[in-house]
C-alpha cells in the first residue's frame, strides 16, 4: 500500500526543518521525502497549500470508558481525536473502575485497537482507585502498556505519598503527571476567585490553590529526580514556578489547554456551564502569562484535557454541573487562531508542542517525519476558516464554550500508519 | 414607560431610570396596603408561582401577599434541594410550571445563576427572590424605597454595609442599587468574609467598622450565619459581636438621624444590639412593609403595567 502526499509544506520538529516536499508512504512507514516524487502506483493526496506534520499527539484526554459510556466511549473519543487531527492520545485513568491495574490498562488498549482510529496510550493511576492512600501497581501497568502515571481529576493530597510515588515511578523511568490543586484552598469553588466570582456570587478557586501544589511537586521532583509533568497549567504563578524550576535543571515539564490560553473568567458571565472547568478559566493576566510561557518554551506541550459530559449533566445550575469541556475537535483551530496567526508561536513551534514534545515526555516512538518512522501524519489547512458547530462533533460531548466561534486552521486529513482515517472532516 | 426586560434577575444591569420607575410605582402600592380593603383588580387573571428551593418565611409571604393584593392567583411550590439531585432538574420543573400557564415565576434558590437559567428557559417573567450569593434584587429595591422615603433622596448618601459580604446576595444587589442611584457605599466585615475585587463593583472596603460608620447616613447590618464559624471563616460570634456588632457607641459615629437597617432575620445580640434594633433609628419593620409594596410594583410592571405610557409618551 502506497500513499504519496504531494505539494505540502513538511514540518518536522525532530529536525527543525520546514520545506515544500513530497512524502511517500509505503506499508505504513515513511519511505521517502523529496521534491517532485513520482507517484508510480501510489495513491496521491494533494496537499498543496497545506501543512504536513507528524501525527498530532494529545497527552491529556478523558475517554470515559469503562464506566461512563454515556459521556464518551473509546470508539467515539477515538473518532473525535481523528477528526481533530490527532493520531495518538493518552487517556486519563479516572474511569470506573479507575485504571489502576494492568487488567484495565489492557482492556483499554484492546478496546482502542478494536476502534482502530488512533493510537490510544493509557495513563495509569498513581494510587489505588486514585484515592490517594496506597500506591497502585505501577510496574505491572507499565508492562501492560501504561505510558505515565496520574491521579488526574484528583490531586495527590499527601506530600508524603506523592514523594513515594515519584521515587517509585522514577525507578521505572516513568513520568508522573500531576493535577495540582490544593483542595483546602479550592474548597467548593466553581470558578476563578476574583472580581467576577464576586459579581456572579459563585464560590471561587484562588490561583494559589494550583500554585501551592505546583511548588510542592517541583520540590519533590528535585528531591526524587523523577520527571514530573504539570497538567493543565492555568495561572501566571504556576508558569513562573515552572520556568524557574526548568532554569535550575529540574526535570519538570508543563502543558496548557487551548481553553486556558484563549478564554478568561469573563466567559463565565451568563452562567454557561460549558465554561465550568477545572482548573478554572483565569484572568487576562494569566492568559498572557501562559502565552508567554508557550512562547519562551516554559510550556512545551499543548494538550486538550478533553472532558466530555452529557447534555443532561451540564444543563443544570452552574454549581451542580460537572467540571470539564471537550477539546479534541477544536484544538487545531484554537492553536492556529490564537497562537500561530497572532505570531506567538511559529508553525514549527506549535507543531512541536502537539507532537514531538509530548512524545518525548511519554517515551513514545512518535512525533517525527523521519524515513522509516510510523506513517502517522496530520495534514492541516492553515488558511481554512470555519465555525465551531458542536452538532458536527464525533465526540459524544457537546460541552464546548466555543460553539459559534469562527476559527482559522482546520485538520484536513489524519493518517494513521499510512491509512487515511479522516479526510475533510469525514471519518473513513 | 415600562421595564425593558422580561425578568428581574438582578440590579447589576438595571438602569437607574428603571430602578426609579419601580420605586415610583411602589408608592401608590404602599397606599393600597394601608387601605382598609387591600385589594385592587390590577392583576386579575394573572398567575404567579413561587418556587422556593430554600427555606424562607418573609420573602415568600411578601410576594404572596403582594400578588394577592393585586388580585393575581398564586401558588407556592417548595422544592427541597435534596430532591434536585435525585429527581427533576430545575429546567424541567420550570417547564412544568410554565405549561400550567404561570405569568410570573418567583424563584428562591441556593445556587447562583439559577434565576438566569430559569429566565432563559421560560417565556414567563422570572423574578429572582435570591440565588445563592448572587443577587436579591427585590430586597435591594425595598431598601432603596425605604431610604428614599425617609431621607428624600439616595444621591449623595453614605451607606455602610456591615458583615458577611462574601456570602451576601443582599449586599451585592444593594451595592449595585445604591451606587447606581448616586450613593457612596462602604463595606466592613471580617477580612475572611470580604469578597475579592468587590471595590470594582464601586464600593469602598474599610478595614475597621468605625471607618465605615463615620458620618454614615444609612447603617445596613447583615446577618452573620453561625455555620461560617464551623467553616473556619471567623473565630466565633462572641468576637464577631465585639469587633463588628452594631451598638449604641458605634452608632454615634454615624450622622444623628442615620437609618439602621437589616434584611432579617436578625441575630439579636450578635450583629446588632437589641436596643438598636428596636430603637428610634431602626426602620427594620418598615422594610418589611415596603417589601410588599415594592414587590407589588415589580409584579405590576413585569406583567406589562406602565408600558402603555410608551405609546402616549
Amino acid at each position: 500500500m502506497k500513499l504519496l502526499i504531494k505539494g505540502g509544506t513538511l514540518i518536522d520538529p525532530a529536525t527543525g526543518k520546514v520545506g515544500e516536499l513530497d512524502l511517500l508512504v509505503i506499508d505504513g512507514r515513511i519511505a521517502k521525502t523529496g521534491v517532485n516524487l513520482s507517484a508510480g502506483d501510489a495513491e496521491v493526496l494533494d496537499a498543496a497549500g497545506k501543512l504536513v506534520t507528524p501525527g498530532l499527539i494529545d497527552m491529556h484526554v478523558h475517554l470515559r470508558e469503562p464506566g461512563f459510556e454515556a459521556k464518551e466511549t473509546i470508539f467515539s473519543g477515538s473518532c473525535a481525536a481523528a477528526r481533530g487531527g490527532f493520531t495518538s492520545i493518552a487517556c486519563m485513568p479516572n474511569t470506573n473502575p479507575v485504571a489502576d491495574c494492568a487488567a484495565i490498562i489492557s482492556y483499554i488498549r484492546g478496546r482502542a485497537r478494536k476502534a482502530g482510529k488512533v493510537n490510544v496510550y493509557p495513563i495509569g493511576a498513581i494510587t489505588s482507585g486514585s484515592k490517594g492512600a496506597e500506591l497502585a501497581e505501577m510496574g505491572d501497568m507499565q508492562e501492560a502498556g501504561a505510558v505515565a502515571f496520574s491521579d488526574d481529576g484528583q490531586p495527590v493530597i499527601s506530600a508524603g505519598l506523592m514523594r513515594r510515588a515519584m521515587q517509585y515511578a522514577g525507578m521505572l523511568n516513568m513520568t508522573i503527571i500531576s493535577h495540582c490543586e490544593d483542595k483546602s484552598l479550592a474548597s467548593g469553588g466553581v470558578m476563578h476567585e476574583g472580581y467576577l466570582s464576586t459579581v456572579l456570587g459563585l464560590p471561587g478557586i484562588p490561583a494559589c490553590a494550583e500554585e501551592v501544589m505546583v511548588a510542592r511537586d517541583i520540590l519533590l521532583a528535585e528531591e526524587t529526580g523523577c520527571p514530573v509533568h504539570i497538567a493543565h497549567v492555568s495561572t501566571a504563578g504556576s508558569v513562573r514556578l515552572v520556568r524557574e524550576a526548568r532554569a535550575r535543571g529540574i526535570r519538570v515539564t508543563a502543558e496548557v489547554t487551548p481553553h486556558h490560553f484563549t478564554l478568561t473568567d469573563e466567559a463565565v458571565t451568563g452562567y454557561n456551564t460549558s465554561t465550568k472547568v477545572n482548573p478554572p478559566l483565569r484572568t487576562g493576566a494569566d492568559v498572557a502569562a501562559v502565552r508567554q510561557g508557550l512562547a519562551d518554551g516554559t510550556i512545551s506541550v499543548i494538550a486538550t484535557d478533553h472532558a466530555p459530559h452529557t447534555i443532561e449533566e451540564k444543563d443544570v445550575e452552574y454549581g451542580l454541573a460537572p467540571f470539564g469541556m471537550v477539546g479534541l475537535e477544536t484544538a487545531v483551530g484554537l492553536v492556529w487562531t490564537e497562537l500561530v496567526a497572532t505570531g506567538i508561536l511559529t508553525p514549527l513551534e506549535a507543531v512541536a508542542k502537539l507532537t514531538l514534545n509530548p512524545a518525548t515526555i511519554l517515551g513514545l516512538p512518535k512525533g517525527e517525519l523521519a524515513v522509516g518512522a510510523d506513517a502517522d501524519i496530520t495534514i492541516i489547512d492553515p488558511a481554512a476558516t470555519w465555525t465551531v458547530d458542536p452538532e458536527q462533533f464525533a465526540s459524544k460531548g457537546r460541552n464546548t464554550p466555543f460553539a459559534g466561534r469562527v476559527l482559522q486552521g482546520l485538520p484536513y486529513a489524519t493518517i494513521l500508519g499510512g491509512r487515511i482515517v479522516m479526510r475533510e472532516g469525514a471519518l473513513a | 414607560m415600562g421595564l425593558s426586560g422580561k425578568d428581574l434577575v438582578g440590579l447589576q444591569h438595571l438602569p437607574a431610570e428603571e430602578i426609579k420607575l419601580i420605586l415610583d410605582n411602589a408608592l401608590p402600592m404602599k397606599g393600597i396596603i394601608q387601605r382598609q380593603i387591600k385589594k385592587v383588580p390590577t392583576l386579575r387573571g394573572h398567575a404567579m408561582v413561587t418556587v422556593f428551593y430554600e427555606a424562607s418565611t418573609r420573602t415568600r409571604a411578601s410576594f404572596d401577599l403582594a400578588a394577592k393584593y393585586l388580585s393575581a392567583d398564586t401558588i407556592g411550590i417548595t422544592a427541597a434541594t435534596s430532591s434536585v439531585k435525585k429527581g427533576e432538574s430545575l429546567r424541567d420543573t420550570a417547564r412544568t410550571i410554565a405549561a400550567m400557564g404561570a405569568d410570573v415565576v418567583v424563584l428562591r434558590h441556593p445556587l447562583a445563576g439559577a434565576a438566569e437559567l430559569l429566565a432563559r428557559t421560560l417565556k414567563a417573567a422570572v423574578i429572582n427572590a435570591g440565588d445563592g450569593a448572587h443577587e436579591h434584587p427585590t430586597q435591594a429595591l425595598l431598601d432603596l424605597f425605604t431610604v428614599n422615603e425617609k431621607k428624600g433622596r439616595i444621591n449623595g448618601l453614605k451607606v455602610a454595609i456591615i458583615g458577611d459580604i462574601l456570602h451576601s446576595r443582599v449586599a451585592r444587589s444593594n451595592i449595585w442599587g445604591f451606587t447606581r442611584l448616586g450613593a457612596q457605599v462602604r463595606l466592613a466585615g471580617p477580612a475572611t468574609l470580604m469578597p475579592p475585587g468587590v471595590e470594582q463593583m464601586g464600593a469602598r472596603v474599610c478595614g475597621r467598622i468605625e471607618d465605615a460608620l463615620d458620618g454614615a447616613d444609612v447603617v445596613y447590618i447583615l446577618r452573620i450565619q453561625r455555620e461560617r464559624q464551623q467553616q473556619g471563616l471567623f473565630p466565633g460570634v462572641r468576637e464577631y459581636s465585639r469587633l463588628f456588632g452594631l451598638n449604641a457607641a458605634r452608632l454615634k459615629l454615624a450622622v444623628p438621624d442615620a437609618l439602621v437597617m437589616h434584611p432579617g432575620p436578625m441575630n439579636r445580640g450578635v450583629e446588632i444590639d437589641p436596643e438598636i434594633a428596636d430603637g428610634l433609628q431602626s426602620v427594620i419593620t418598615e422594610q418589611v412593609t415596603n417589601g410588599v409594596a415594592v414587590r407589588m410594583a415589580v409584579l405590576y410592571l413585569l406583567t406589562g403595567g406602565g408600558s402603555q405610557h410608551e405609546i402616549t409618551y
